[in-house]
């Protein structure tokens, strides 16, 4: 209950300065729309070749613009020592961890809302047919990508090569779940329910987040020890 | 010096196992019915890839002891055997390649072993890389310790990949997996005489590349004394 109520300060603290700044989210925002439009001249935005690429699409552009939040995630504690200070706090690191998560999945959240909006506009794709089930699997998929997120971002942010290393380990790791949540979206997509061979994948997303956030919790003092 | 020796008499071991293993192979086993000759491919795809696997979570294991002690060797001999490992999964991946083209037509297809075996093999690429990105010692044994962690996640996707989706590479044949009955007992024996003969041929390569890898951090803590100084 402590580790929790820490995170959510820790959360509440960087999605203030995220709302003062807007550091991380104008960038993400600009890149997921320059990557929506490009998508366009890349292929033939026809109905059969979005069913084909729509879910592909949609979380490839969740995960490149979320890699520039994760990256600033801890980053941007590195001026002024406030890292250090951090660690110095009160606080458990793995409080400190889920905090940056708990603050990268609201700002992952926001940005695939409006991703999703402008993607249903500019390829004329009908999203709103199944909402619940959706945004659970939306939900599952940003909390997996948001915690590895955090932990990595924990693990380079010392790095000289910070903003290499983080995409070169950071997206093997996510294959498995970004497949999932690949399969999972175009089924809800276009065929507009989640039959028996989707399930597998659902339960693979729901073990991928269970696993990975035990994992990143059990390792948060490990990764963030200076 | 007892070290290099058990890896020169491990690699000899290795090498006449190795040519025993060629002479059943070629001029003892027969053709398979349906494949022909390239099914010879796979005494040594399947023994890689199994060497492949068995070194992440034996790399695992190290990195916790690291992790619960503190003490470099362990780090040195992780950081060893993910190399090693990585030799014997691109190998894994190449005479596979090789198979399907002659079997299927086409050298590469996104099923979900193959996908997942090309996943593995970038996590442990990006492990040596970040390894490569941190100078001192304590921080990089710290840090590639928890990725080795989070990596062989996908390593347990690897394995049970065959059996969770059915695609195009095929299902379990040991006889381990399946009780019996899927492949022949005398060909099944050279398989695991040369899973045998490419481990040991790991674990040379392991001991040679933890020396390396030992001394290379004393010349560094050499290096590091002489500046202080």
């Amino acid at each position: 209950m402590r580790t929790l109520s820490q995170a959510l300060a820790v959360a509440r603290k960087d999605l203030a300065v995220e709302i003062r700044t807007k550091e991380s989210t104008n960038a993400a925002g600009a890149f997921a729309l320059a990557i929506l439009v490009l998508f366009s001249f890349a292929f033939d935005p026809s109905a059969d070749m979005l069913r084909q690429m729509a879910g592909g699409l949609l979380w490839l552009v969740f995960a490149f613009a979320g890699a520039l939040v994760f990256n600033r995630g801890f980053a941007k504690e590195l001026p002024n020592e406030c890292l250090d200070a951090l660690l110095a706090s009160p606080l458990s690191s793995a409080s400190l961890l889920l905090g940056k998560a708990f603050a990268n999945v609201v700002l992952l959240l926001a940005l695939e809302i409006v991703s999703l909006i402008l993607f249903g506009v500019l390829y004329d794709v009908n999203w709103t047919a199944c909402p619940w089930s959706l945004a659970a699997v939306f939900f599952l998929a940003s909390w997996g990508i948001a915690i590895i997120g955090a932990a990595f971002g924990a693990l380079t942010v010392n790095l000289r090569l910070r903003e290499l290393m983080l995409p070169v380990i950071l997206y093997p790791l996510l294959v498995p779940l970004l497949i999932a949540a690949i399969e999972l979206t175009d089924a809800l997509l276009f065929e507009k329910r989640i039959t028996g061979t989707e399930l597998l994948w659902g339960r693979i997303l729901l073990a991928f987040d269970i696993v990975f956030t035990a994992l990143a919790m059990a390792l948060a003092e490990t990764i963030l020890v200076n | 010096m007892l070290r290099e020796r058990t890896a020169v008499g491990l690699a000899i071991a290795a090498g006449a196992l190795l040519v025993y293993n060629l002479y059943q192979m070629f001029m003892v086993l027969p053709d398979e019915a349906l494949q022909g000759a390239i099914y010879r491919i796979l005494f040594f795809h399947v023994p890689a890839g199994i060497v492949g696997m068995i070194g992440y979570f034996v790399a695992l294991t190290f990195s916790l002891l690291y992790l619960s002690s503190g003490n470099l060797r362990w780090d040195s001999l992780s950081a060893s055997i993910v190399e090693v490992s990585l030799v014997f999964s691109l190998v894994n991946i190449v005479t596979g390649s090789i198979w399907a083209r002659n079997q299927w037509g086409i050298w590469w297809t996104w099923d979900y072993r193959l996908t997942s075996a090309l996943v593995c093999i970038l996590i442990f690429a990006g492990y040596l890389m970040m390894r490569r990105a941190i100078e001192e010692p304590i921080q990089r044994a710290r840090l590639s310790s928890a990725l080795c962690i989070f990596g062989c996640v996908d390593v347990v996707i690897v394995w049970k990949s065959i059996e969770w989706f059915r695609n195009n590479h095929p299902g379990p044949v040991l006889s381990i997996r399946t009780g019996g009955g899927t492949m022949d007992p005398a060909m099944e024996r050279i398989l695991w005489l040369n899973f045998l003969a490419i481990l040991l041929i790991g674990i040379s390569l392991v001991l040679v590349r933890t020396r390396q890898e030992t001394m290379a951090r004393e010349i560094d803590s050499l290096r590091r004394f002489a500046n202080a100084v």
